[in-house]
């Protein structure tokens, strides 16, 4: 398709190698470099001579907002570029993909951001296409038009803005179409602090118009910039005319606006007095927490904890904890996962002197329903705060009246409950000590560690550096060590790779003296497995062990290991080989080096397969420099600088060309005596691409 | 230019099957087939017996003058051992039960005194306002359940068969019953095998009080059918708010409820003439709020074949409100990921349109174009069939308009990697009207499309494709010999030309390289060797043997080809297999409609 092969490459054949594009656009472009380089000294004569082929028609220089341009315009004005190509991306020309060298016409487009990015942007420049960016369909586009736009108007001095940004803002929000409508609502604040009064009276206007707009889409758009409006505005227009809006559109039709008034509520609460609150505000929020839609209940539930600091002590115990109390026992699941997930915030946000009551008297028995809910999201929800509670309420309370829900919890039927709550530990630990719950706990642990679920596998795992810290090292090599050996032979592979790091970590924990008695020898006896992923497992491991482990285990319980399985069969594993030398070469001393690596890579170096070729020669240049650098110890860096190689498993991508253009862009490790190779690289390739 | 057809098709036609928009594809391979579950397995649209004043030139295909209906299940059940046995797949919007719920039995309706029936009816839908709970406990309240039914059923019939039930003092009732049954907020969806529903092939949650909830809709649709219902009353108690809250419900999981909900509103838009322009408006929201804000709507499907009804309806000329509508959201709605829910019943709305006014074609192809897939290829399928629909019906003078952006895009989809995008675009080749349009354009077409389909004939993974693209090659020598051996000639010279520029930039690259060489740091940053110059690798200029061998390869090949294409048979395919619900299956099947095609809606002038 493309006829530039230089662009091919730059997409295709080298991971994480820049090129540009195509040389011509990089010599004949020199004059912008130089531009580029001397910025600070640009001035107006620069600029005429730069092209500017798209942005400013009308030409000519405009003292209007000085400033405007430099700084935070100058982002805002590369955003606008991009997001104009996306449009025209979108509008199917194929705009940046073809590239410059392509066709010489069009060089000039191309030049263009850098036109921007090196040249001092007027108000004239940025502001034209902005608006027209702030009415387009596409919500993201808009969006970060008005981002943009936003950025623009703090650099205008009073006068400019009332001059160009007001103008701008009013145009847009009597424009036909809901779209720049919707954009409008989001530029009020920005100008209203700094407008003259009878400037400031309009924006009100207009902002009121806005939340009585006929299209919904509109009216979602003022709802949800109604707190943000709320607090530039002076406290009685607030009370006289942000109050009457919240409380229409907190009673909208729609529920979509609805629930957007209750966010604002936030927002409109922290500017007001206690006493305008009760009149003011708190019928409305009452409502809203009663809603007959469920999406706005959620949203009482997900903001309550804003609502609660909002609102202060008073009204909380008054009105919010028995709105609360409602929402835990609402009939929609969605809000009762909502509100058990604020419970904790809800506890440590009450009056340290009353807080323990409230909870024990008034919210404990709600939870205590909850720990058998029906529905898993709400239970995991629960399960996921619930033991940020004992810090609260202290040891005894803990005992008597959390521990038998975290115990019942932790036999939940929902494996997610269950990781919620060991996920948790600490919390406990620091009130209670773990060993309350280590009876209970270990065969949770279990039941987790063997879940036909792989995701659930992996999640365990994660914890497993916790759970081994806070248990002992005792407990932990009496009861886990056995989990954490039988997931290295895991036949998913992520479970494996998660059970590597796991060991690296363990070692960071308990020490090398331990990793030398509990984890190496058995580490080292997978070497010898029938099984190639196991024997592969191994050298992961090493890779992973052997800088936590230090030089003398590494050299001399690891390597021989590793070098001995330089006569493996399996393709796989001999070129894992050469990746593990590369990693482990840094922590080796010369003698190691010099004697017993470099000619287990030389031999790799001459293997028939071309993928351990390639590795083994990566391996050889690295610990090359290294030797070098031993040598010659001018400075060390520390890490070698490996070309992309240690973290990722699978084998390099081929480059275009390099084979005479047959077969696939990306050639796998494909041997065709052993398919299961195949689909393992496939698995690994799967993963670390999902990581990524 | 005249009109060739009836403006608008004459309603007393029979209903015709919805025309296929999926073609069907021909690889035996376990991945053909597309998530194309709209669309009937029926091969190949029939023919329309043209109208006979048509000039011979033109065999454009009519379209159907009823939109496509929606399936009432997304999923084709294969049957076997997929379908298990699960719980009962239901949830129910929070209804406000009501605190009395003992019911008395009244007297039937039919055995008290005619005088006394006006002051029972109101009576019995007064009774049935009353809401049982079928979810947190389905057993309860049995007896007084029963007694609703009853009481509904039997009101279905009354207003069936009896005349003159439906009096003033009925209205306000009949409209109250149905609100208060059905207007509720739907619940969130809930989806136990999946995080999040997908629409396109989750099984939907039914509405548990379904049993009460059919009799009412049913009851109402009759309410509205009545003979002796008159609008002019009933516009005091079905208004605007009626109508939103109407809408709303079009969010709902359950397929035969979104059925029932489509026919009632088509029956209130023929029927109210004030609330028309307040309806579109509203459904335009939705729309809006789908495309722009939540990708998410149960009903779009169905909102589209009211539509696409309405549309049908139009007078001519359009209104300027009607074209803004195409443009500014029937396009749009082409962007959204779940498009396979609804895409027959959009191609139907905007065929309609073109059908009506085919100035409009321009601006509708630039807009497919526009929001053309970039790597959804399924997707891409679906642009196609419509795109086809479209060739089906326009003007020549309007395709002489788009046709260079529209041959560039279908060069690439014939360029596709996936097989089925570049054999969906090939079976163009199949469609004589399109054949006869780029014949009259040849000129201006073939140097477009001919590189890529060169390019693959030789290139493409695919065998199916290759037969294919010398079935399209062969039709182009045949249309124009003259023309054809000019493009190969061009595409060889290209090919050198790109050659050349190839090498100078390896070059270009090269001296840089070495440029770079002499500084000290080169080793440190030292990339892999270098690559062996791509440019050596053909240098051979065409010959007169070349086009004569690829004339050969084209016949031979394209005759191997034209039997293929006759064997062509539907392969669908759900993205998962996710196992299937007996409940649902067996609940969506029992469920009739109450009419399977929408009739158009005259405008009103």
């Amino acid at each position: 398709m493309n006829p530039c092969p230089c662009f091919f490459r730059l997409g295709k054949g080298r991971r994480g190698s820049i090129r540009f594009l195509s040389p011509p656009v990089f010599l004949s472009s020199d004059l912008q470099l130089l531009q580029w380089g001397s910025e600070g000294s640009l001035n107006h004569r620069d600029r005429n001579s730069t092209p500017q082929p798209l942005l400013n028609p009308r030409g000519g220089l405009l003292p209007c907002c000085p400033g405007a341009g430099r700084g935070r315009g100058l982002g805002a004005g590369r955003e606008a570029v991009t997001s104009s190509r996306r449009r025209k991306n979108m509008a199917g020309a194929s705009g940046l993909g073809t590239g410059p060298g392509a066709a010489g016409g069009d060089g000039d487009d191309s030049l263009y951001p850098i036109a921007v990015l090196i040249d001092e942007l007027r108000n004239e420049d940025v502001q034209p296409p902005l608006e027209n960016l702030a009415t387009v369909e596409e919500t993201v586009v808009r969006d970060k038009a008005v981002e943009s736009l936003r950025q623009i108007s703090q650099e205008h001095t009073p006068v400019a803005l009332e001059a160009y940004f007001v103008p701008l803002v009013k145009r847009l929000a009597s424009g036909d179409w809901f779209t720049s409508r919707t954009s409008a609502c989001g530029l009020f604040s920005v100008c209203y602090p700094r407008a003259s009064n009878a400037v400031k009276a309009e924006i009100r206007q207009q902002f009121r118009s806005l939340c009585s707009d006929d299209t919904p889409m509109v009216r979602r758009a003022a709802a949800s910039k109604l707190g943000e409006f709320a607090k530039v505005l002076e406290l009685d227009s607030v009370k006289s005319e942000i109050v009457p809006l919240f409380t229409n559109l907190a009673s909208d039709e729609q529920d979509s606006v609805r629930l957007l008034a209750v966010e604002a509520c936030v927002s409109i609460a922290q500017l007001l007095s206690q006493d305008d609150l009760e009149t003011l505000v708190m019928p409305t929020l009452r409502q809203a927490a009663e809603d007959k839609s469920w999406r706005v209940r959620y949203m009482v539930a997900d903001k309550f904890s804003e609502l609660q600091k909002a609102m202060g002590p008073k009204i909380t115990l008054n009105d919010l904890i028995p709105a609360f109390q409602n929402l835990l026992k609402d009939c929609e699941a969605e809000v009762r996962a909502a509100a058990a997930h604020k419970v904790k915030e809800l506890g440590e946000n009450l009056p340290i002197e009353d807080r323990e009551t409230i909870i024990m008297n008034q919210i404990l028995p709600y939870i205590k329903e909850l720990v058998s809910d029906t529905n898993q999201h709400v239970k995991s929800a629960l399960a996921s705060v619930i033991m940020g509670l004992s810090t609260i309420l202290g040891k005894e309370n803990t005992i008597e009246h959390l521990l038998p829900l975290f115990l019942a919890q932790l036999k939940d039927e929902c494996p997610e409950v269950r990781l919620n709550i060991i996920s948790n530990l600490d919390c406990v630990n620091e009130v209670i000590g773990i060993r309350q719950l280590s009876q209970s706990l270990l065969p949770a642990i279990v039941e987790l560690a063997e879940d036909a679920k792989w995701r659930v596998r992996l999640a365990i795992i994660e914890y497993m550096p916790l759970l081994a810290g806070q248990l002992g090292v005792e407990f932990f090599d009496e009861k886990l060590n056995s989990l954490c050996m039988a997931w290295l032979v895991d036949h998913v592979y992520a479970i494996r790779e998660a059970a590597t790091n796991n060991l690296m970590k363990l070692v960071q924990k308990f020490g090398t003296e331990w990793a030398q008695n509990t984890i190496v020898p058995k580490v080292l006896v997978m070497a010898n497995d029938p099984n190639y992923l196991h024997r592969m497992t191994t050298l992961f491991c090493i890779n992973a062990l052997s800088e936590a482990c230090g030089q003398e285990i590494t050299t001399k319980q690891m390597l021989p290991i590793v070098l001995k399985m330089a006569g493996d069969q399996v393709a796989n594993v001999r070129f894992n080989v050469a990746k593990s030398l590369q990693k482990i070469g840094p922590i080796l001393d010369t003698n190691a080096l010099q004697g017993e690596v470099k000619p287990v890579l030389q031999k790799l170096g001459q293997d028939e397969d071309m993928d351990v070729k390639y590795f083994a020669q990566e391996a050889i240049s690295v610990v090359a420099q290294r030797l070098r650098k031993l040598d010659f110890p001018v400075k060390d860096s520390g890490e070698p600088s490996v070309p992309r190689a240690d973290k990722n498993h699978f084998p390099r991508p081929r480059v275009p060309g390099e084979d005479t253009g047959k077969g696939p862009v990306y050639p796998l490790h494909g041997d065709t005596r052993d398919t299961l190779a195949q689909l393992e690289i496939a698995e690994l390739v799967h993963f670390s691409q999902s990581r990524d | 230019m005249p009109y060739r057809r009836s403006p608008s098709p004459c309603l007393d036609e029979p209903p015709k099957v919805a025309k296929c928009t999926a073609k069907p594809t021909s690889s035996g391979k376990d991945g053909g087939g597309e998530n194309t579950e709209e669309a009937q397995p029926q091969p190949q649209p029939q023919p329309q017996p043209q109208a006979q004043s048509q000039p011979p030139s033109s065999n454009k295909r009519p379209s159907n003058s009823t939109p496509p209906p929606t399936q009432l299940s997304k999923i084709k059940y294969s049957g076997g051992p997929q379908i298990v046995k699960k719980e009962r797949r239901q949830s129910s919007s929070r209804f406000n039960l009501s605190k009395n719920r003992e019911l008395q039995k009244l007297p039937a309706l039919k055995d008290s005194p005619t005088q006394e029936r006006e002051e029972l009816f109101i009576q019995k839908l007064r009774q049935c306002c009353v809401l049982f709970d079928f979810v947190s406990d389905p057993l309860s309240d049995l007896k007084f359940k029963e007694v609703k039914r009853a009481g509904l059923n039997e009101m279905v019939e009354y207003i069936t068969h009896s005349r003159d039930v439906v009096t003033e003092a009925i209205y306000p009732e009949a409209v109250t019953m149905f609100s208060v049954n059905l207007f509720r907020t739907l619940p969130p969806s809930s989806n136990p095998t999946g995080a999040e529903f997908d629409p396109e092939e989750d099984e939907p949650t039914l509405e548990a009080a379904w049993p009460h909830l059919q009799l009412v809709y049913e009851f109402f649709l009759r309410f509205l059918e009545s003979p002796d219902f008159q609008p002019n009353i009933a516009k005091k108690y079905i208004d605007q708010k009626f109508v939103l809250a109407l809408l709303d419900l079009f969010d709902s999981e359950d397929p035969r409820e979104r059925d029932f909900l489509k026919t009632i509103l088509h029956r209130i838009y023929g029927k109210f003439l004030g609330l028309r322009a307040y309806i579109r408006r509203q459904i335009n929201h939705i729309f809006y709020r789908f495309i722009y804000e939540t990708e998410h709507h149960n009903g779009i499907a169905e909102l589209l074949e009211i539509l696409g009804s309405i549309i049908n309806g139009f007078a001519l000329p359009l209104k300027e409100e009607h074209k803004m509508f195409l443009i500014r959201v029937l396009l749009p709605l082409h962007k959204v990921k779940s498009l396979s829910v609804y895409h027959p019943q959009l191609a139907y709305c905007v065929v309609q349109f073109l059908e009506k006014e085919s100035s409009l074609t321009e601006p509708v192809i630039v807009g497919l174009l526009k929001f053309w897939p970039k790597t959804h290829s399924p997707k891409e399928v679906m642009f196609l069939n419509e795109l086809e629909e479209i060739l089906d019906v326009i003007e020549p003078s309007e395709f002489s308009k788009v046709m260079e952006p529209l041959f560039r895009q279908l060069a690439k989809c014939v360029s596709s990697p996936h097989f089925q995008v570049a054999e969906r675009a090939l079976y163009y080749w199949n469609n004589e009207y399109i054949m006869s349009l780029i014949s009259d354009n040849a000129a201006r077409v073939l140097p477009i499309m001919f590189p890529a389909l060169y390019r693959n004939s030789k290139s493409h993974w695919n065998k199916t494709i290759h037969g294919l693209i010398y079935n399209a090659l062969k039709l182009f020598m045949e249309m124009n010999q003259k023309l054809f051996d000019d493009c190969t000639q061009q595409y060889k010279a290209e090919k050198q030309k790109g050659r050349f520029r190839m090498k100078e930039r390896e070059e270009m690259w090269q001296k840089i390289e070495e440029l770079a060489r002499l500084n000290p740091q080169y080793p440190m940053f030292r990339a892999p060797p270098p690559l062996p110059p791509v440019y050596s690798m053909e240098t051979e200029t065409p010959t007169a043997e070349d086009i004569q061998l690829l004339k050969r390869t084209v016949e031979t090949e394209a005759v191997q080809m034209l039997k293929d294409i006759k064997k062509e048979k539907v392969l669908l395919r759900r993205k998962s297999e996710l196992p299937q619900d007996v409940y649902t299956i067996k609940a969506l099947e029992a469920h009739k409609r109450a009419e399977e095609f929408l009739t158009a809606s005259q405008e009103a002038l």
